[in-house]
């Protein structure tokens, strides 16, 4: 068997592991290893052929391939070792990874640091407890996309799409583009998860109905699907009787959010946040288990790559950093999410950092003309005002390290005013 | 005339009401909240413009490659660019910005590739 160390082991090799790598290299790690599932690198980003990647990063609109490329050349540039074709089956607290692949069987490799950089899975049918039965024709929008943008396979002709998030919105106009039907877009919040570019370029653009606070109530067809009853909702999300309507549709897509992927995480004995349902961090991306890193959507759920790469630049800096056994020691301060606020990343600070700490959560609900606010006890730390938060854009504020310095308490808490 | 619409610029999605001259000519608009919103209200309103980007079969490939318009084309042509692309068909190797089809639909604007393939 195959059996091997490195300093760096990467675990995916998508935006996130990329720019994990990238940093962990320029940083000054020879020994790293990256490991990918799918035969290319890229990650998710190989699938949305759409553009509007890369605004923050590049001061430019790209499409997915378009950004992904850009990281894929400037790793090879750095001549960085990414394995595809390369199943990870486990990773140990004592940072053993086993993995598989076609080419070189099963391997053992030991790491000094590890980065988790899986991604997110889409929710399932079976997380939504749809009723109806279980035909042909139900996909999440995730796997529709991959069949019409990477397979070049057409899913189906006459389409609805249960969830507003922003790959269903996407795939709402890739759909009708590629000569389908797409007859409503079905969300059961009063608003909608997606970008309002997206609702306007994707839906209005196309004249496709948004129904909000509606749900699938029925899915009916024996083989493959025939149609689906929506139904409005009231305001514990419960059908209302008598306001169904009929679809007459043979194909339903689901984009109903996505949850971190966290198999490995767990193999790992790292500890979740339910939060964010990724791992719970400190200021340097590390989890519970020393030396094991996490960043992009396998941390939590992010809306723009941008978000992530820069995440990520940051952890792979930091796995490095612990490679050369550079670790903080002071006091870990804990951040708490307020009224308002869900899923604060990093959820540990310790106060002995000498860098600008991005505060990254999810507004619990529509917020307008407010403020994010960061106390500790009675203290203000930081006062954020914006026009609006929303659910659907992750918000971030920036401590400085000096406002860490001589706190009142050890938690520091995070909530919109 | 009047028209509504939705600002895209960024999450507050601002209503905006656009009056327009019996030719279609901008005139004004109210409902913006800043400079931005109205300049997308005027250009949306007289001149719409989209980015395209579709896939393109490969010939002896099972992946398609991944295409753009080099630059926002009028929003009236997606329909017609997208079948334009319906019937184009390229070989491998293909790399990023190659142009895939010229001067498309006579806008003066190329279809570029997204991806490379090898």
């Amino acid at each position: 068997m195959n059996e091997r160390n490195v300093d760096v082991l990467i675990i995916g090799a998508g935006p996130a592991g990329l720019a994990a790598a990238i940093s962990a290299r320029e940083s000054g790690i020879e020994s790293l290893l990256v490991l990918e599932r799918e035969k290319e690198s890229g990650g998710i980003l190989r699938q949305c052929i759409h553009n509007g990647f890369g605004l923050h990063r590049f001061k430019e609109e790209l499409t997915g391939p378009e950004y992904a490329q850009r990281d894929i050349d400037k790793a090879a540039e750095l001549e960085i070792d990414i394995e595809c074709s390369t199943t990870v089956l486990t990773v140990s607290s004592d940072h053993t990874v086993t993995c598989v692949s076609a080419s070189k069987g099963l391997q053992i490799i030991h790491a000094k640091a590890i980065v988790l950089a899986m991604g997110c899975r889409e929710r399932p049918r079976g997380a939504l407890c749809t009723p109806g039965t279980r035909c042909a024709g139900i996909y999440s929008a995730g796997t529709a996309q991959r069949f019409v943008n990477l397979e070049g396979f057409m899913p189906g002709k006459r389409v609805v799409i249960l969830g507003s998030g922003d790959i269903g919105l996407i795939m709402a106009r890739r759909m009708t583009l590629q000569g389908a039907k797409v007859l409503a877009c079905v969300e059961i919040m009063p608003y909608s998860s997606g970008l309002n570019r997206n609702i306007v370029q994707c839906l209005h653009d196309y004249d496709i109905p948004l129904y909000l606070s509606h749900t699938v109530i029925d899915i009916k067809g024996k083989e493959r699907l025939e149609g689906v009853t929506v139904a409005k909702v009231d305001e514990k999300r419960n059908p209302i009787p008598g306001t169904e309507i009929e679809f007459d549709c043979d194909t339903l897509l689901l984009s109903c959010g996505l949850i971190p992927e966290n198999e490995l995480s767990l193999s790992a004995g790292v500890e979740l946040s339910p939060a964010t349902s990724g791992a719970v961090v400190n200021e340097s991306f590390e989890t519970s288990v020393p030396g094991i890193f996490a960043c992009g959507n396998v941390l939590h759920v992010h809306d723009l790559v941008d978000h992530v790469s820069n995440e990520s630049f940051k952890a792979g800096a930091a796995a490095a950093a612990y490679v050369r056994n550079e670790q903080l020691a002071a006091p870990m301060i804990t951040v708490k999410d307020g009224n308002g606020v869900r899923g604060t990343v990093p959820q540990l600070i310790r106060s002995d950092t000498d860098k600008p700490v991005d505060l990254m959560f999810r507004p619990s609900a529509v917020f307008r003309n407010s403020a994010a606010v960061v106390e500790c006890g009675e203290k203000e730390l930081i006062r954020k005002k914006a026009m609006i938060f929303t659910p659907g854009e992750m918000a971030l504020v920036t401590i400085k390290p000096e406002m860490l310095k001589e706190l009142p308490a050890d938690s520091i808490t995070v909530r919109i005013e | 005339m009047e028209q509504t619409i939705t600002c895209i610029n960024c999450p507050v999605g601002c209503r905006m009401t656009v009056t327009l001259s019996e030719q279609g000519a901008f005139i004004s608009v109210t409902g913006n909240t800043c400079p931005r919103g109205a300049k997308y209200a005027q250009q949306e309103c007289t001149l719409p413009e989209r980015m395209i980007t579709a896939v393109i079969p490969v010939t002896g490939r099972e992946t398609p490659i991944s295409v753009k318009t080099a630059s926002p084309v009028p929003k009236k042509l997606i329909y017609d660019i997208m079948n334009e692309l319906s019937s184009v068909r390229i070989s491998a190797p293909v790399t990023i910005g190659q142009v895939i089809l010229q001067d498309v639909l006579h806008t003066g604007v190329d279809i570029i590739a997204t991806r490379n393939l090898a």
